[in-house]
C-alpha cells in the first residue's frame, strides 16, 4: 500500500494519487508537541531516544504547538492542566491529531476514584485519536500507537471527514497475534 | 530514673527543651508526650502559639532555627482542625520536638508563624488548601495547588468532590 510500493515507470515518472502523496507526505514527518505531563512524559522521552530512535518515523518533537501535528498527551491530566491542554490543542494548526498515553490520560488511572484533582479522560476535553493503554506503556507500545496514527493518516482522503476515516481505520484493523506467532516461528525456525 | 532508663537519649534532650518552655508559658501548654518516634506537646491556648514559636525559635537553650514540616489534620469527631509541626535546631542543639495546635473546624484558626519560620509560608498555604484551616496573621493566604476557584477542602473526612469545574465533569 506505500507509496513507493507503486512502481516508477519509464523516464523516473511516478504515478501516485495526489492524496496518497499527501498523506505520504504527513505521515513520514509526524511533529509531535514536546510536552510530557508526568511519568509517562519519562517514557516517552525514552522513546523519543537514541534506543528507540523515534526519528526513524521521522518523528520529532517541536517545542510549539503553531509547528505541530500531533499532541502526545503522556500523563497525568490535572484539573488544572486540562484547560491548558485545551488551549495548546486550539493552537494546533489542522490537520491535527492527538494520542492519548496511559492509564492517567485514558481514563484517570490510579486517580480514577480519590484523585479529586485528576481529569478523567483526556477525552472529555479535546478529540482523541489513539489511545495508547499501560502504566506507563512502554516504549514499544508507544511506538504501536503511533504506527496507528500513521495509518490513520494513510486511510484519509482530500474530503473525507476524521469520523470516516477512523471508521475505515477500525474496518481494516489488523489481528497483530498471527502475524506474531508467524514472527515467533519463523525466528525459532 | 528508672523511667528515664527507659527513653532514649533523644527524648531526653526533648523533654529538656520542654521544660525549659513549660517554665515560660505553664498551662498553656500540654504534657509533654514522650513518643518514641517523635516526642511532642500540644499548644493548649491557641492564640499564645506564635509567642511560643518566637519563644522556641530564639530562646538561647531551644534555639528551633529550622521548621522541617508543618503539616494539617482534621479530627472529625472531635470537631477540630489542626496542625503538627516538626521543629529542629540545625547547627546549634542536636534536640527535635513536634508542636500540636489546634483549632474549631467551623470558624475556628490557628495564628500563622510565616514571620518567624518562612518556611510556614507555603506550609500553612497548602495546609489552608488542603483543609481549609485559617491561618491569622498570614501574608498571603491562598490556594497553593488546586485552582483559585475550587471548591471544597480535598483532605477534609467528609470531603465530596464537585460535579464539574469550568464545564468539565469531575467525577469518573
Ligand atoms: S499512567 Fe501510570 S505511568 Fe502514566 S502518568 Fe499515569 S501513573 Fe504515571
Amino acid at each position: 500500500m506505500g507509496l513507493l510500493d507503486a512502481g516508477f515507470s519509464r523516464d523516473n515518472v511516478l504515478v501516485a494519487p495526489v492524496d496518497a502523496v499527501l498523506n505520504w507526505a504527513r505521515l513520514s514527518s509526524l511533529w509531535p508537541m514536546g510536552f510530557g505531563l508526568a511519568c509517562c512524559a519519562i517514557e516517552m522521552m525514552a522513546t523519543n531516544a537514541s534506543n528507540y530512535d523515534l526519528e526513524r518515523f521521522g518523528i520529532f518533537p517541536r517545542s510549539s504547538p503553531r509547528q505541530s501535528d500531533l499532541m502526545i498527551v503522556a500523563g497525568t491530566v490535572t484539573m488544572k492542566m486540562a484547560e491548558r491542554v485545551v488551549r495548546l490543542y486550539e493552537q494546533m494548526p489542522e490537520p491535527r491529531y492527538v494520542l492519548s498515553m496511559g492509564s492517567c490520560s485514558n481514563c484517570g488511572g490510579p486517580y480514577w476514584e480519590h484523585g479529586y484533582h485528576v481529569l478523567k479522560g483526556v477525552d472529555r476535553v479535546i478529540p482523541v485519536d489513539v489511545f495508547v493503554p499501560g502504566c506507563p506503556p512502554r516504549p514499544e507500545a508507544l511506538i504501536g500507537g503511533l504506527m496507528k496514527i500513521q495509518e490513520l493518516i494513510r486511510m484519509e482522503q482530500i474530503g473525507m471527514s476524521r469520523e470516516e476515516a477512523l471508521r475505515k481505520l477500525a474496518e481494516n484493523a489488523v489481528e497483530p497475534r498471527p502475524l506474531i506467532e508467524q514472527e515467533r516461528s519463523a525466528a525459532g525456525a | 530514673m528508672e523511667e528515664a532508663a527507659n527513653v532514649s537519649k533523644e527524648v531526653q534532650l526533648c523533654a529538656a527543651t520542654y521544660s525549659v518552655i513549660h517554665e515560660k508559658f505553664g498551662d498553656a501548654i500540654s504534657a509533654f508526650d514522650q513518643n518514641p518516634t517523635m516526642p511532642f506537646f500540644e499548644v493548649l491556648d491557641t492564640a499564645l502559639w506564635t509567642d511560643i514559636a518566637l519563644f522556641m525559635r530564639d530562646h538561647p537553650k531551644l534555639k528551633f532555627n529550622y521548621m522541617a514540616c508543618l503539616s494539617g489534620v482534621d479530627y472529625p469527631e472531635e470537631e477540630k482542625l489542626g496542625i503538627v509541626c516538626n521543629l529542629e535546631s540545625i547547627g546549634v542543639y542536636p534536640h527535635r520536638i513536634a508542636v500540636k495546635v489546634r483549632c474549631a473546624r467551623q470558624g475556628g484558626s490557628i495564628p500563622s508563624v510565616a514571620c518567624v519560620w518562612h518556611t510556614a509560608n507555603w506550609h500553612e498555604r497548602e495546609a489552608y488548601d488542603m483543609l481549609g484551616i485559617q491561618f491569622d496573621g498570614h501574608p498571603d493566604l491562598r490556594r497553593i495547588l488546586c485552582p483559585d476557584d475550587w471548591e471544597g477542602w480535598p483532605l477534609r473526612k467528609d470531603y465530596r468532590v464537585q460535579e464539574s469545574y469550568h464545564g468539565i465533569k469531575v467525577p469518573y
